[in-house]
């Protein structure tokens, strides 16, 4: 690969391995991945349970430490960065989760202000901010309430105040829209869009859900049992999958056939 | 009997027990919520996990757990002396006390910051969070209402230990109810004072669980 190539990417994977060693038997999650990113993509990475798509993703913040290989964010490879310079890089480097993970202790604005109180600012000032960042996601009227007392949608809301809090230049998601009903999850998807296009945040997205890479991501990598099976713009990898896997995960999710019917067109 | 003489030695015996009792719990707070926290952390699940550390402190907290109060009252008497100046009487008897609560504090506060959920601290650690500040605003933040359940769990415990210390002269109402009750056979002493020791543990139970009740947020 040329630095030409390289130096629009911000993420770069490079044959990543991670297996989690029991007493018993090890477990290969991720067999030689390698990837890359675009500066202001939306990336989305689909397979089945179990295929290793949480792991990869926390592999991108170090979350999860690969066994091997390389992660390379905004040029700079995660895994050689001492103890606190990888902490900085992961201010720049938001996530949100399946189950939001909000503080259930405090308020919403206070949930806010968590990502400010890292970074040592200024009571006053990170009030004001992460009252600006509940408006910009439409919550100005929750800020006193407790995460137990807004729906799903609304605690993603928050999730996603709180990760913009930050500033950061990328948007790992794994599952965001997961526990959230179709109606609901097309929200925080027009919300991540905005997101994208506004603030030009990179988002990873992981999913289970088709139509969540069909309406938001550009472009899409296949995992499946460990092995990233193809990579390419969404339009080519839903409208010709070339894999076996690719194949059966796009069959299945773009209309309600049953097994019998995937099983024929994956012939 | 009830004159005015042991009335005031009741309500004598009530102030030192509380007395005991809750600079006690404080001191022991003091060495056993660093410790707990020190056990959350270096756990294999925790945020930064050492093996070495974690047996260490795990060990320390067992032996000095699995020895009697009274035994342990008797074994660090040299220290109370080198301490308060005296081995007998409620300020001697925080020494051992302090001694007892703290693995029992430190084993309440490990499990209370365990149960905090996981994936709010690996949010947190997405944020950039350093570990102090995971174990400041993420760890005890998140399970303050579980610790102020464990405050008031070993107030009573701590409470009923310092009753146990009136055997050597430790003080307060175990003192005059073994001097009464034991020695003189004055049953009637004897059951006022232990009644006297249920309610005050009653009323710490019901003002810590009050606390926690209006501080937890986890439910509507
Ligand atoms: N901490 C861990 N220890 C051991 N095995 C793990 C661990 N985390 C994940 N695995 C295993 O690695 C494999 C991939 O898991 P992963 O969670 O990445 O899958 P996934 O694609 O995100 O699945 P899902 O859609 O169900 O979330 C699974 O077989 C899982 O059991
Ligand atoms: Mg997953």
């Amino acid at each position: 690969m040329s630095n030409d190539n390289n130096h629009n990417k911000i993420i770069r994977v490079e044959n990543l391995t991670k297996t989690f060693e029991s007493k018993k038997d090890s477990l290969h999650a991720l067999k030689d991945v390698s990837f890359s990113i675009e500066k202001g993509d939306i990336y989305g990475i689909i397979g089945l349970s179990g295929a290793g798509k949480s792991t990869l993703v926390r592999c991108l913040n170090l979350l999860e430490k690969p066994t091997s290989g390389k992660v390379i964010v905004k040029d700079k490879d995660l895994l050689a960065l001492s103890k606190e310079e990888l902490r900085l890089e992961r201010q720049k480097i938001g996530m949100i989760f399946q189950h939001f993970n909000l503080l259930a202790q405090r308020t919403v604005l206070d949930n806010i202000c968590l990502p400010l109180e890292i970074r040592g600012i200024p009571k006053k000032e990170r009030q004001a901010k992460a009252m600006e960042l509940l408006k910009s996601v439409g919550l100005e009227s929750k800020s006193g309430a407790y995460p137990s007392q807004l729906s799903g949608g609304q605690q993603q809301r928050v999730a996603i105040a709180r990760v913009l809090a930050n500033e950061p230049d990328i948007l790992l998601c794994d599952e965001a829209t997961s526990a959230l009903d179709p109606q609901t999850t097309k929200t925080i998807l027009d919300l991540l869009l905005d997101i994208n296009r506004q603030l030009g945040i990179t988002i990873v997205v992981i999913t289970h859900e088709m139509r969540v890479v069909k309406e938001i991501c550009k472009h899409v990598a296949v995992l499946d049992e460990g092995i990233l099976q193809e990579t390419g713009t969404v339009s080519e990898v839903f409208t010709n999958p070339r894999t076996h896997a690719a194949k059966r995960l796009i069959y299945m999710g773009l209309s309600e056939e049953t097994e019998e019917e995937v099983a024929k067109h994956v012939g | 009997m009830w004159d005015k003489a042991m009335i005031d030695m009741l309500l004598e015996g009530i102030k030192d027990t509380l007395y005991m009792t809750l600079l006690s719990t404080f001191f022991g707070y003091v060495l056993g919520l660093p410790l707990g926290i020190a056990l959350a952390v270096t756990d294999k699940e925790g945020i930064q996990p050492n093996a070495v550390i974690y047996r260490i402190l795990d060990f320390i907290v067992n032996i000095v757990r699995s020895i009697p109060f009274l035994i342990l009252l008797i074994l660090v008497i040299p220290l109370t002396r080198a301490l308060v100046g005296k081995s007998y009487g409620p300020t001697a008897t925080i020494v051992p006390l302090t001694l007892a609560a703290a693995p029992f504090i430190g084993r309440m506060v490990e499990s209370s910051l365990k149960e905090v959920d996981h994936g709010v601290i690996e949010a947190a650690i997405s944020m950039g969070a350093r570990t102090r500040t995971i174990i400041t605003k993420v760890l005890i933040g998140e399970s303050r209402t579980s610790l102020l359940v464990g405050v008031t769990i070993v107030l009573g415990t701590v409470l009923g230990y310092s009753a146990m210390a009136g055997v050597v002269g430790g003080g307060g109402l175990g003192d005059i109810a073994i001097r009464y009750g034991y020695y003189r056979y004055e049953t009637e002493v004897m059951i006022v004072t232990l009644v006297i020791i249920v309610v005050l543990v009653q009323l710490l139970q019901w003002l810590g669980m009050l606390l926690s009740r209006k501080l937890d947020h986890r439910k509507k």
